[in-house]
C-alpha cells in the first residue's frame, strides 16, 4: 500500500486513548523543566553580572552556610523538587499499571518479529507483513515473539512501544481513537536493517475492518489451522479429551492455575504452553510421568501461536467456549479453500548445532 | 606510634619513598588489599547472581544437573582447601615471629595442597568431558531432566569453578614466587606485608569456594528428580 | 660591545628532571602518568569524535547515502565504545584525579605508584584490542552488546572488542582503588575529611563506584565473549536462556557508570565555581554528602533502563521512585553552586565559562532525566532520540565541559604556561551554542518517535535532523580549538605563576610547574578549606 509520506510536524499524531495523558504528562514535566532551567540560568546569569569583580574589592565575607535560613534553603530546594517528582512518579506509573493490564475482551492480535519485518496474523486467519489493520475505538492486544533477536513494536502515534523478545511473549494493548495511517517502528536494535523494520498501523472503521477480514487470506482460522497440527504432531495421542490419557486434559485448562509436580503452581497461559512443547519436563503437572518428548526444532514460532490459539478455544470441560476474543462476528470464518496441512509450520528436526544468520562470521 | 626508618648508609629500607612512615605503608597495603578482595566479590557476584536467577527459573533441571557432581570428591577438595588456609595462616605466623625455615615450609605446604585442590578439579573436568557434560556441541547428558535447560547448570558450574581456578593458579605463581623470596630471607618478623597480603588473597579464594562447593555440589541431594 | 643576554633559569619541575623516552614509559611519578593518559585519551576523544562527525554527516539526509547500513552501525558502536569506555570514564580521573589528588592532600605520589603505572598500561592493551577492532573490520552491535544479537548474530569482531573493554576496565578498578587507599591514608598532617577540596570528595565517591561496579560489567562481557565462543546458552533462549538477564548485568555497571562520568566533573565545577567567585562553595557539607549519596542511589536504578524490556511492573515502580530519589542530590548540588555566586566576587576566565556552561546544561539534561524515569512517559521516549538528547546534555554538557573547565584550570598548575584568553574564551561560546544546536532539536525528534540507531529515517524527520548537523560542525570546531591553543602555550605562552586563579588549595602553593615530590616540606593544614582570606591579590586578569 502506498502512503504519502508525511510532511514536517512538531508533534506526533495523538491516535490512541494514552495519548492524551502521556501528553498531558510531558506538557507538566516540560513546563516544570522550563521552570527550573530558566530559573537557574537566570540566577547564574544575573549573580555573574551583579555581583562581578570590580578591581580593588576586598575580598568579600564568607557567608554562614550553617545558619538557620541556609538549613531551611537547603531543605526547601531539596524537599520541593522531591515532591514535584513524585508526582511525575505517579502519574507516570498510573500510565504503565494500565498499559501493563489489557483489558479481558481485547481483540488479540499476534505479532512476531523477525530480522527484518514484522509478520502479522489476525485470528479469523488474517496474515499481513509490516500492517497491522485495526478497528477504531475497540481495544487491541497484541502478543508478540521474535524469531530471532530482541526487537520492539513501537508505535508513536500511540504512544506505545513494548520489546519483542525470543522464547517468550511480550504483550502491548491501546485503543486506538483516530482513523488514519500511523508509523510501526522497530525500536531496538537488531542488526542491518534496523531502520528499515517499519511499517504502518491502520485505524479503519469497525465496518471497514470487518470488510477487510472477510477478505481474508484464504486460510483458515489460526484455532483451525492449530487443531491440524494437533493432530499431525500426535498430541492428542496423550492429551486425550476426556482427561483419561497418559498426559492431562487441555480441555478449559488456559487461564487455569495447575499444581505441578513439585508442589507449586503455575497459570496455564500461552508462555506455560510454549514452555511444555520446547521443555516438557520443566513444569510437569501434578500426578503425571515424566513422559512428553520434547518439540524443540518440530514446531515454527508461527506454528506454535496456531497450536496455543487452538488449545484456547478447547473451552471449558463441559464444552462451552471459555473465551471470546474475536471481532463482532460468528468464530468460525467460510473456508474458501481444502483443509491443508500448513506444511510450513513443521520443520524437519535439526541435530545440526543452530548456524547464526550471515556467512564469515568473524570471532 | 610512627616507627621512622631513618636508613642509614647501607641500610636497606622496606620504606618507599613517598610514604612518611612505616605504619601508614603497612596501612595502605592492608586497605589496598581488602578493596580488591572487595572488586573480586563483585566479579564473582556477577557469576552468583546468574545462578540464583537459572535456578529459581529452572529448578528440576539444576537439581538433577546438580547430581552429576561427584560429592565425594567435592567435599576432598573443600576439606584439602581448608587445609591449605590453615598452612597459610600458619605461613603468616611464621613470618610474624620471624622463623624463616618455618615460613618457607608452610609456604611449601600450602602450594602442595592447593596443588592437590587443582589436580583434583582436573580429573573432574575431564570426567565431565568424557561424559558429554561439557556445554557446547557435544553436550549430551544422560538422564537429566529438563535436558533442554541442563547446560544452564553445567555452564555456571564450568564458569564458576573455572573462575575460582584461575585465581587459584594466579595465586600459585604468586606463592612460588613468595617461597624463593622467604628461602632468601627477604622476610623478616619487622616486614613481612606480602605474605600477609597473600594470606589474605588466599583466604578469600577459599572462602569462594566455601560458597561455591554447596552451591554446586550439596543442594538437591536429597531429590534424586521430581516423581 | 654586544652582551650575551641573561641565561633564562627554567626551574627544576617534573617536566625537564629527567628526559628521553623510558623516563616517561617507566615514570612512577603520578603527574607524568597523568600527562601519558593525556596524549592517549585525547587520540580516544578525537577518534570518537571524527565518528560522531560522519554519523551527523550521514544523518543530515533521509537516505543512507553516505554509508551502507552494516557500515553505520559500526560506527555508531565505535563511537559509544570509545566515548564511554575510552574517553568518559578515564578522561578526568585518570588526567586531573592523577595530577591533582597527592598534590590536594599534600602528598608525594599516590599509596601504589606502579600500580598507577600499570593502569595506563592496561588502558593501552585495551586500547589496542578497540583499535584491532576498528582496523579489522568493526563491531555493530551498539556499545551496549545487547543479546542474543551480540552472542548469535552479529558479524562482527564482538569477542575481541569485548576483551578491550574487559581489559580495560581494570586499568578503571585499580585507578579506584589507588584513590580510596590514597585518600584515607595520605593525608598530610592536619587534613581532616571535612578540609578536604570537593574535588576531592567527588573522586573519593567515583572511586567507590569504579570498585564495586567494574568487576560487573568485566564478568558480563566475560560471559558474553563465552557465549559467543562456546554457546553456552546464558543468554540466548535458543540454548535455553534468558536475554533479559544479559540486560540486567550490563546495566547494573552501566548505570552507575555515567556517575563514574559525572561526578568528577562535578568535583571540578565546585572548585572552578568557588575560584571564580572567591568564596568558599555554599552547603560545602551538603555537597560533599551528595557525592556519596549519588554513588549508593546510583547502584539501585539500573532497572530503568528496562522498563519495557520485559521486567515486572512491580520492579518498575521500585527503579522509577528511586531514580527520582538519585536525582535530588545532582539537584542540590546545582543550587548550592548557584549560592556560591550570591555576594562572591565573579571572574568570568574561561574556566568559569565552562562551569557556568555546565551547570545550564546539566540542569537541561538532568531534568530530561527526570522525564525518562516516569514510566508511562518512558514507555514513549525510550529508544528514541530524545534518550541520545538527554545523555548528550549530561556527558557532554555535563561531563565534557567540566573536563574542558578543569583542564583550562589547572593547565597553568600542569605546564607552567598560560594560554590564549580570547581564542579560550571563542572556544567556549563556539562549544556551547554548538552543542545545543546539535543535541536540543533531538528532544523534538524523540518525541515525534523517530528511534535511535537508525540509518535511514521518514523524510518528515529531515528539518530538524539538519539542524542537529549544523550544529555538530560548529562543536567540532569549537572542539578543535583547544588542541590548537593549548599545545601552542606549550612553547609560546606565557610562564604562569603558581597561583594564576586566586585559589585556595595545597596544589596552588607549589610552583607551576611542581617539582617531582611535589612539596619541599610536607604542608601542615591549620586552615578549614575554601578560606580566600589567605589567598593574595589576583596577579592575573583575564
Amino acid at each position: 500500500m502506498n502512503i504519502e509520506p508525511r510532511s514536517f510536524q512538531l508533534f506526533p499524531d495523538s491516535a490512541s486513548n494514552f495519548a492524551g495523558t502521556v501528553d498531558g504528562l510531558y506538557l507538566y514535566m516540560v513546563l516544570i523543566s522550563a521552570f527550573f532551567s530558566l530559573l537557574v540560568a537566570f540566577l547564574i546569569i544575573f549573580f555573574a553580572v551583579k555581583y562581578r569583580k570590580r578591581p580593588g574589592a576586598p575580598v568579600p565575607p564568607p557567608i554562614n552556610d550553617h545558619s538557620i535560613g541556609a538549613m531551611i534553603l537547603e531543605i526547601a530546594w531539596s524537599v520541593i523538587p522531591l515532591g514535584l517528582s513524585l508526582v511525575m512518579f505517579a502519574w507516570g506509573a498510573s500510565i504503565m499499571f494500565t498499559e501493563s493490564r489489557p483489558p479481558k475482551d481485547a481483540l488479540n492480535i499476534y505479532v512476531t518479529g523477525k530480522r527484518w519485518m514484522w509478520k502479522i496474523q489476525h485470528l479469523e486467519g488474517a496474515r499481513e507483513i509490516n500492517e497491522l489493520h485495526v478497528p477504531v475505538n475497540r481495544d487491541v492486544r497484541l502478543t508478540m515473539t521474535s524469531e530471532d533477536v530482541i526487537h520492539d513494536f513501537y508505535v508513536p502515534a500511540f504512544r506505545t512501544k513494548a520489546d519483542v523478545l525470543p522464547g517468550r511473549y511480550t504483550t502491548e494493548w491501546f485503543r486506538p481513537t483516530k482513523i488514519g495511517d500511523y508509523h510501526i517502528f522497530c525500536a531496538e536494535y537488531c542488526g542491518t536493517k534496523h531502520s528499515g523494520m517499519i511499517g504502518w498501523v491502520h485505524v479503519m472503521s469497525q465496518e471497514d475492518y470487518n470488510k477487510w477480514l472477510s477478505a481474508g487470506s484464504g486460510e483458515g482460522s489460526m484455532a483451525e489451522e492449530g487443531e491440524s497440527l494437533f493432530r499431525q504432531l500426535g498430541c492428542g495421542e496423550c492429551h486425550v479429551r476426556d482427561g483419561h490419557g497418559r498426559a492431562p486434559s487441555l480441555r478449559g485448562a488456559y487461564g487455569m492455575i495447575v499444581d505441578l509436580a513439585d508442589g507449586s503452581h503455575v497459570r496455564f497461559d500461552e508462555a506455560y504452553i510454549r514452555e511444555s512443547i520446547l521443555y516438557p519436563q520443566a513444569k510437569i503437572v501434578a500426578g503425571y510421568d515424566r513422559i512428553m518428548p520434547t518439540f524443540h526444532g518440530l514446531i515454527s514460532d508461527e506454528g506454535m501461536l496456531k497450536l496455543i490459539e487452538y488449545i484456547k478455544s478447547m473451552g471449558d470441560p463441559n464444552g462451552m467456549t471459555l473465551e471470546r476474543s474475536g471481532p463482532n462476528e460468528p468464530a468460525n470464518l467460510q473456508k474458501t479453500g481444502p483443509q491443508m496441512s500448513p506444511e510450513s509450520e513443521i520443520k524437519a528436526p535439526t541435530t545440526a548445532p543452530r548456524a547464526s544468520a550471515g556467512t564469515g562470521k568473524q570471532q | 606510634m610512627a616507627s621512622q626508618v631513618v636508613p642509614h648508609e647501607h641500610e636497606v629500607t622496606t620504606l618507599k619513598h613517598h610514604f612518611a612512615n612505616d605504619e601508614q605503608q603497612k596501612d595502605a597495603s592492608t586497605i589496598g588489599m581488602w578493596v580488591f578482595l572487595v572488586t573480586e566479590i563483585m566479579f564473582f557476584g556477577g557469576l552468583f547472581l546468574a545462578y540464583f536467577a537459572y535456578r529459581q527459573a529452572y529448578p528440576a533441571a539444576f537439581a538433577s544437573a546438580s547430581n552429576k557432581t561427584n560429592l565425594w570428591l567435592g567435599a576432598a577438595n573443600t576439606t584439602v582447601l581448608i587445609c591449605s588456609s590453615l598452612t597459610m595462616a600458619m605461613a603468616v605466623h611464621s613470618a610474624s615471629v620471624g622463623k624463616r625455615k618455618l615460613l618457607v615450609a608452610f609456604l611449601v605446604l600450602t602450594l602442595m595442597l592447593g596443588g592437590i585442590f587443582l589436580g583434583v578439579k582436573a580429573y573432574e573436568y575431564h570426567d565431565k568431558w568424557v561424559h558429554h557434560e561439557v556445554p557446547g556441541y557435544h553436550f549430551d547428558c544422560e538422564g537429566c531432566d529438563d535436558a533442554g535447560h541442563a547446560p544452564l547448570f553445567f555452564s555456571l558450574y564450568f564458569g564458576m569453578t573455572g573462575l575460582h581456578a584461575t585465581h587459584m593458579l594466579v595465586g600459585f605463581v604468586i606463592l612460588v614466587i613468595l617461597i624463593f623470596q622467604s628461602a632468601k630471607g627477604k622476610y623478616t618478623a619487622k616486614w613481612y606485608t606480602p605474605i600477609e597480603m597473600f594470606g589474605l588473597y588466599w583466604h578469600f579464594v577459599d572462602i569462594v569456594w566455601i560458597f561455591l562447593f554447596p552451591l554446586l555440589y550439596l543442594i538437591d541431594r536429597s531429590k534424586t528428580g521430581l516423581k | 660591545m654586544i652582551t650575551a643576554p641573561p641565561p633564562v633559569h627554567v626551574k627544576k619541575n617534573y617536566l625537564n628532571e629527567k628526559t628521553g623516552l623510558k623516563s616517561w614509559l617507566l615514570t612512577s611519578d603520578h603527574k607524568r602518568i597523568a600527562i601519558l593518559y593525556l596524549i592517549v585519551v585525547t587520540g580516544f576523544f578525537a577518534l570518537g569524535g571524527i565518528f560522531a562527525g560522519l554519523i551527523r554527516l550521514e544523518l543530515a539526509t533521509p537516505a543512507g547515502d553516505l554509508f551502507e547500513s552494516n557500515q553505520y552501525n559500526k560506527i555508531f558502536t565505535m563511537h559509544g565504545i570509545i566515548m564511554v569506555f575510552f574517553f568518559l570514564i578515564p578522561s578526568i580521573p585518570a588526567i586531573l584525579g592523577n595530577f591533582l589528588i597527592p598534590m590536594m592532600i599534600g602528598a608525594k605520589d599516590l599509596a601504589f605508584p606502579r600500580i598507577n603505572l600499570l593502569s595506563w598500561y592496561i588502558y593501552m592493551l585495551g586500547g589496542v584490542f578497540t583499535l584491532y577492532v576498528l582496523f579489522t573490520g568493526g563491531v555493530d552491535t551498539g556499545w551496549t552488546f545487547y543479546t542474543p544479537f551480540s552472542s548469535s548474530y552479529s558479524n562482527g569482531y564482538v569477542v575481541a572488542a569485548g576483551l578491550g573493554i574487559f581489559i580495560n576496565g581494570f586499568s578503571a578498578i585499580l585507578t579506584g582503588l589507588n584513590f580510596i587507599v590514597t585518600i584515607h591514608r595520605m593525608r598530610a598532617p592536619g587534613l581532616t575529611w571535612f578540609r578536604l577540596p570537593l574535588f576531592v570528595w567527588a573522586h573519593y565517591a567515583t572511586s567507590a563506584i569504579q570498585i564495586l561496579g567494574t568487576p560487573v560489567i568485566a564478568v558480563t562481557l566475560f560471559l558474553l565473549v563465552l557465549e559467543r565462543g562456546l554457546h553456552i546458552g546464558f543468554f540466548d533462549p535458543a540454548y535455553g536462556g534468558d536475554p533479559v538477564l544479559f540486560q540486567h548485568l550490563f546495566w547494573f555497571y552501566s548505570h552507575p557508570a555515567v556517575y563514574i562520568m559525572i561526578l568528577p566533573s562535578m568535583g571540578v565545577i565546585s572548585e572552578v565555581i568557588s575560584t571564580f567567585s572567591s568564596k568558599k562553595p555554599f552547603g560545602y557539607t551538603f555537597i560533599a554528602f551528595s557525592s556519596v549519596a549519588i554513588a549508593v542511589f546510583g547502584f539501585l536504578v539500573w532497572g530503568h533502563h528496562l522498563f519495557v524490556a520485559g521486567q515486572s511492573i512491580y520492579a518498575g515502580l521500585v527503579f522509577s521512585v528511586l531514580s527520582y530519589v538519585v536525582a535530588i542530590p545532582s539537584a542540590i548540588k546545582v543550587f548550592n553552586w548557584a549560592a556560591t555566586m550570591y555576594k562572591g566576587q565573579i571572574r568570568m576566565e574561561t574556566p568559569m565559562l565552562y562551569a557556568i556552561g555546565f551547570i545550564g546544561l546539566f540542569t537541561v539534561g538532568g531534568l530530561t532525566g527526570v522525564v525518562l524515569a516516569s514510566l508511562g512517559m518512558d514507555v514513549h521516549l525510550t529508544d528514541t532520540y530524545f534518550v541520545i538528547a538527554h545523555f548528550h546534555y549530561v556527558m557532554v554538557g555535563g561531563a565534557l565541559l567540566g573536563y574542558l573547565s578543569g583542564l583550562h584550570f589547572w593547565w597553568p598548575k600542569m605546564f607552567g604556561k598560560m594560554y590564549s584568553d580570547v581564542w579560550s574564551k571563542v572556544s567556549a561560546v563556539l562549544v556551547f551554542a554548538g552543542f545545543n544546536l546539535t543535541f536540543g532539536p533531538q528532544f523534538l525528534l524523540g518525541y515525534m518517535g523517530m528511534p535511535r540507531r537508525y540509518h535511514v529515517y521518514p523524510p518528515e524527520f529531515q528539518v530538524f535532523n539538519v539542524l542537529s548537523s549544523a550544529g555538530a560542525s560548529v562543536l567540532g570546531l569549537g572542539l578543535l580549538l583547544p588542541a590548537v591553543y593549548l599545545t601552542w602555550s606549550l612553547k609560546y605562552g606565557e610562564d604562569a605563576p603558581p597561583n594564576p586563579w586566586g585559589a585556595t588549595g595545597l596544589e596552588w602553593q607549589t610552583q607551576s610547574p611542581p617539582i617531582s615530590e611535589n612539596f619541599e616540606v610536607t604542608p601542615v593544614v591549620t586552615h578549614e578549606a575554601y578560606d580566600y582570606s589567605t589567598v593574595q591579590e589576583v596577579v592575573h586578569i583575564g
